[in-house]
C-alpha cells in the first residue's frame, strides 16, 4: 500500500512538473514574438519545464535577500529544530535557519558556478578555435598540453592545487575553470577543424582577414550550437564539483552558505531518519535535471537544423 | 520496342498522387496530384528542375517517403498491393525484393566498412532468395554482365577501392541481385564525368533490358534521359506538364514550358576577334608544376588569359583543373614556374600577396552552399569586400551592396538581410558572383560554377556571367567538365588530363577535327538529344576497337 501511495505521488508531481511546463511555454510564446516564439512553440514540455525551474532559480539567486526570511549567516535559534514556523525547513547544527541558507546557497553555489563555467568557456574557445584555425606547431603545443593535463583525474588534480593554493573563492573559480577550459579545448577545436576546411574559410583567407575577424565572424558564429550545448552540460559538472569539493571541505568556506557543505554540515540528521540535510541535495539535482533537460532540446534543435 | 511494351500488363499505377512536406510548423503540398501508370519493362524518364518533386514521387513509387513528408492521398497500386494501405511488414518485404533503389552518389549510399559483395549479398539472403554462397555466384555473374573489370575479384573491394563510376555499376548490380520487378534510378550519373557517364548509362541499359526490369529514371539532364527511356513524364513545381513516348516528346513537345527545356542549350557566345600581338596577359601561367607531397599533379602548365576574354579549362575530375586555380590563388604555391598578373610576378603564397594584388584576382566556387558563410547575411556577405578593399562604410557601403544586389538581378529590399539558407541554388551561386565583383576585381575563377545547377538557372548564371564580362572587362578563366557550358560561353579552351595540357586553342577550332584522341573522347561523350546517340556512338567504338 505504502508503495503504491508513492508511485501515486511520484506521478502526481511527474504531472503537475509538466503542467507548470505547460504552463510557461503557453506564457513564454505568448511574450515573445518571431523567430523566438517559433522555437519555444516547438519545445518538449521537457525543455519548457527545465527552463522554468532554471528562471526560478536565477530568481531565487537575484532576490534572495528578499525572499530568505533570515540573515545568511545569523544564529536565529537552537541547533537542528523541527520544521515549524518560523523556521519552515527547521534550523542547521549552529541554529541557523535552513531555508535562508538554501536561498542565500542558490546564489553562491549557481554564481559562482555560472562564473566558472563562463571562464572556462572564454579560455577553452578561444584557444580551441585558435589552435584548429592556425594549426602547426601552435596547435601541437596547445593541444598536448592540454592531453597532459586531462591526464590526471580532475577531483583529484582540483583538490591538490586547492591544497597547494590555499582555499578562496577566487582560487576555486581559477582552479576549476582552468581544469574545465581543457574539456571545452577539445570539444571547440574539433568543432572548428570542420569548419576551416569549408569553402566560405577559403574564401575569406583569400580575401586576407585577419585571424581575429576569421575566428570571430567566420567560425565561431558556426561553431555555437555545439558550444552553447556544452555549457550547459558543463555548468552541471562544475556545479557538482563545487559541490563535491565543498562537502570535502576544500570548496566554498563556512560561514558562506553553499548546498555542498550544508549536506556535510547537517549529515548527522541523517541517522536520524531526517530529510533536512538532503534539501539541498534536492536543489542540486533539480538544478542538474532541469538544465540537462534544456541542453537535450538544444542539442536535438542542433542537430535537427544540420540535415 | 515501344510498342512491344505498350501492350504488357501493367505493373505500377499511381493515382493522384499527393504528397506534403513539414517546413515551418505547417504542410505544404510538394507533390499536387499526379497520376503514374508503368507497365513491366518500361521505362520511363522523369525530368524537371530541382524541387520539381522528381525524387519525391520516385520514392512514392515504393510507397515510401522522406522524413517530414507524407502522402496525403491518391492510390499507390504495385502489381496488385495496395501499398498506401499496406502494413510496413508487407512493405519491407518488397523493398529490396521487387523494388530497388539506386540512390544518386553510390559513395555515400555503401556502408565503407563492408566489402561489396557483403553488401551485395545482404538483400537476397535476408528475403531469402538465396543462400550466400550462391549470392556470391550471383554478385560476381551480374558485376560480368554490368562490364565491371576484374568481376571475379571485385566485390572482395571495399567501396573506397573502386572508381565512382565502378560504385555506381555495382550499386545497380546490387539493386538488380533479387531480380526486382522495378528499379528507380535517382540521377545514378550526375555526379559522374561524362566519360565514364557513357559506361554506366550502357551498362544500366542493357542489364535492364536482359532482365525485362521496368524502371523509374530520375534526371534533369534531358540528353540522358533520351538514352534511357521508352517515355518521358515532365514535372514543374509538383504537377505534370506532360508525358509521351520519348520520340515523340524530342520532336514535337506539346507545353510551353517543355519547348523552353529543350532549347535551353542555346546560348552562344560570339566568337571574338584575335587578341592583338604583344598586348600583356591579365593572367600568364608560366610553366608551372606543382603538387602535394612528392605527386606532382600539375606537369609544365602554360596558358595566358586576357582581357574580356574567356578561357576554359576542361578535363576529367583528378586532371589538374582545380589545382591550376589553386596555383593561382596562391593556395598552393607552385615548385617550379610562376603566374605573372599584368605581366608582373605575383609572390607564389597568398599569405605574401598584398591587399590589392588579392583584390585583383577573385574566385567563384562550385558548391554555394559551402562557398558563403550560412550564419552571416547578405549584407555583410557582399558588403565585406567593398568594405576591406575600397574602405566603404556606413551608407555608401549599403548603397553599394545594394547596386551589387541589382547587377546579379536580385531585389535589394528582399535580398538584403536574408541568410544563404533562405535562397535558391542559383541565387546563392548569384551571390557567389556578387561577393567576386564587390572587390571590383580584374580576374575571375569561375571553378564549376554551373554544374551543382539545373539546366534553365545554369544558362541565367552564364548569361549573367556573360553581360558582367563586357560590363566590367574581366578576364574569366572557367573550369568545367561540361563541353556544352564550354560552347556556351568560351573564347579559348584548355584541355587537361593528368596534369597536362593536351590541347589547347581558340574554341572554334577545338570543336573542328583534327583533335587530340584525348579531346576527341570527350567530345564524343557528351551525350545527344537523339535517342539513339548512345547505341550508335557505342558501335563505332566497338567498330574502332575491333
Amino acid at each position: 500500500m505504502a508503495t503504491l501511495v508513492t508511485l501515486l505521488w511520484i506521478a502526481v508531481a511527474i504531472a503537475a512538473a509538466l503542467g507548470a511546463g505547460w504552463l510557461f511555454r503557453a506564457g513564454a510564446v505568448a511574450v515573445t514574438r518571431g523567430p523566438l516564439a517559433r522555437a519555444l512553440r516547438g519545445a518538449p514540455l521537457t525543455a519548457a519545464f527545465g527552463m522554468l525551474v532554471i528562471l526560478l532559480y536565477i530568481l531565487v539567486a537575484i532576490f534572495a535577500p528578499v525572499i530568505a526570511p533570515f540573515a545568511e549567516r545569523e544564529v536565529v535559534g537552537s541547533q537542528f529544530l523541527p520544521w515549524e514556523a518560523p523556521y519552515y525547513l527547521g534550523t542547521d547544527n549552529l541554529g541557523r535557519d535552513m531555508f535562508s541558507r538554501l536561498v542565500y546557497g542558490a546564489r553562491n553555489t549557481v554564481g559562482i558556478a555560472f562564473a566558472t563555467t563562463a571562464l572556462a568557456f572564454a579560455i577553452g574557445s578561444v584557444l580551441g578555435l585558435l589552435a584548429a584555425t592556425v594549426g602547426g606547431w601552435l596547435d601541437q603545443v596547445l593541444s598536448r598540453v592540454v592531453d597532459i593535463l586531462m591526464a590526471i583525474p580532475s577531483l583529484i588534480f582540483s583538490l591538490l592545487l586547492l591544497t597547494i593554493f590555499g582555499t578562496s573563492i577566487v582560487t576555486l573559480i581559477l582552479v576549476i575553470a582552468t581544469i574545465d577550459a581543457t574539456r571545452v579545448f577539445r570539444l571547440a577545436r574539433s568543432v572548428a577543424q570542420n569548419i576551416v576546411v569549408m569553402d566560405y574559410i577559403e574564401a575569406a583567407k583569400l580575401r586576407g582577414e585577419g585571424l581575429w575577424r576569421l575566428i570571430t565572424r567566420e567560425i565561431l558564429p558556426n561553431a555555437m550550437a555545439p558550444l552553447v550545448a556544452e555549457f550547459g552540460l558543463r555548468f552541471c559538472f562544475v556545479f557538482l564539483m563545487i559541490s563535491a569539493l565543498s562537502f570535502l571541505g576544500v570548496g566554498v568556506q563556512p560561514p558562506t552558505a553553499d548546498w555542498g557543505s550544508m549536506v556535510r554540515e547537517n549529515a548527522t540528521l541523517i541517522t536520524f531518519g531526517d530529510v533536512t540535510p538532503l534539501l539541498p541535495a534536492g536543489a542540486i539535482a533539480l538544478l542538474t535535471v532541469a538544465v540537462n533537460f534544456v541542453v537535450d532540446w538544444m542539442l536535438h534543435r542542433a542537430s535537427g537544423l544540420k540535415e | 520496342m515501344t510498342d512491344a511494351k505498350r501492350n504488357k500488363p501493367v505493373l505500377l499505377t499511381m493515382r493522384d498522387i499527393r504528397i506534403d512536406g513539414r517546413s515551418d510548423e505547417q504542410w505544404s503540398p510538394i507533390i499536387k496530384g499526379v497520376d503514374l501508370t508503368l507497365n513491366k519493362g518500361e521505362v520511363l524518364g522523369l525530368i524537371g528542375e530541382s524541387g520539381a518533386g522528381k525524387s519525391t514521387l520516385g520514392l512514392a513509387a515504393m510507397g515510401f517517403t522522406r522524413d517530414g513528408c507524407r502522402i496525403s492521398g491518391g492510390t499507390i497500386d504495385f502489381d496488385g498491393i495496395d501499398l498506401m494501405k499496406a502494413d510496413e511488414a508487407t512493405k519491407r518485404a518488397l523493398r529490396g525484393k521487387r523494388i530497388a533503389y539506386v540512390a544518386q552518389s553510390a559513395a555515400a549510399s555503401f556502408n565503407p566498412a563492408h566489402k561489396l559483395i557483403d553488401q551485395y549479398s545482404e538483400a537476397p539472403v535476408q528475403h531469402g532468395v538465396m543462400s550466400r554462397s550462391e549470392a556470391e555466384h550471383d554478385a560476381v555473374e551480374l558485376y560480368r554482365r554490368m562490364q565491371l573489370p576484374n568481376p571475379d575479384e571485385i566485390g572482395f573491394r571495399y567501396p573506397h577501392q573502386v572508381s565512382g563510376g565502378q560504385l555506381q555499376r555495382a550499386m545497380t548490380a546490387m539493386a538488380m541481385a533479387c531480380r526486382p520487378d522495378l528499379i528507380i534510378f535517382d540521377e545514378p550519373t550526375t555526379a559522374l564525368d561524362v566519360t565514364t557517364q557513357i559506361e554506366v548509362l550502357s551498362a544500366i541499359r542493357d542489364i535492364v533490358a536482359q532482365f525485362d526490369t521496368a524502371a523509374i529514371y530520375i534526371t534533369h539532364d534531358l540528353a540522358v534521359v533520351a538514352q534511357m527511356a521508352d517515355k518521358i513524364k515532365v514535372l514543374l513545381r509538383g504537377d505534370e506538364v506532360e508525358e509521351a513516348d520519348t520520340r515523340t516528346m524530342l520532336s514535337s513537345p506539346k507545353e510551353d514550358y517543355t519547348k523552353t527545356l529543350w532549347a535551353v542549350r542555346s546560348h552562344a557566345r560570339p566568337t571574338q576577334p584575335p587578341v592583338e600581338k604583344g598586348t600583356v596577359p591579365v593572367v600568364s601561367v608560366k610553366a608551372v608544376t606543382a603538387g602535394y607531397g612528392s605527386v606532382d599533379i600539375l606537369k609544365n602548365i602554360n596558358f595566358d588569359i586576357h582581357k574580356r576574354r574567356t578561357v576554359a579549362v576542361v578535363g576529367e575530375s583528378g586532371s589538374g583543373k582545380s589545382t591550376a586555380a589553386r596555383v593561382i590563388t596562391g593556395l598552393l604555391p607552385p615548385r617550379q614556374g610562376q603566374v605573372l598578373f599584368d605581366g608582373v610576378p605575383l609572390p607564389p603564397n597568398y599569405r605574401q600577396r598584398n591587399r590589392e594584388q588579392l583584390r585583383q584576382a577573385q574566385m567563384i566556387y562550385q558548391m554555394a552552399d559551402t562557398a558563403l558563410n550560412p550564419k552571416l547575411r547578405l549584407r555583410e556577405l557582399i558588403g565585406r569586400p567593398a568594405q576591406m578593399y575600397l574602405g566603404l562604410h556606413g551608407k555608401a557601403l549599403t548603397e553599394r551592396t545594394r547596386d551589387l544586389l541589382h547587377l546579379i538581378e536580385l531585389e535589394p529590399d528582399k535580398f538584403i538581410d536574408r541568410l544563404p539558407s533562405e535562397l535558391s541554388g542559383g541565387q546563392k551561386q548569384r551571390v557567389g558572383i556578387a561577393r567576386a565583383l564587390a572587390a571590383e576585381p580584374k580576374f575571375i575563377i569561375c571553378d564549376e560554377v554551373t554544374s551543382a545547377l539545373d539546366q534553365l538557372v545554369a544558362e541565367g548564371i552564364l548569361k549573367l556571367l556573360d553581360r558582367l564580362q563586357s560590363e566590367f572587362d574581366l578576364a574569366y578563366m572557367f573550369i568545367t567538365h561540361d563541353l556544352a557550358t564550354v560552347r556556351a560561353i568560351a573564347d579559348e579552351v584548355v584541355v587537361m588530363q593528368q596534369g597536362r595540357v593536351v590541347e589547347q586553342g581558340p574554341k572554334d577550332e577545338m570543336f573542328e577535327p583534327p583533335h587530340d584522341p584525348y579531346t576527341e573522347l570527350l567530345l564524343s561523350s557528351v551525350p545527344e538529344m537523339d535517342p539513339d546517340w548512345l547505341t550508335k556512338l557505342l558501335e563505332e567504338r566497338a567498330a574502332k576497337a575491333g
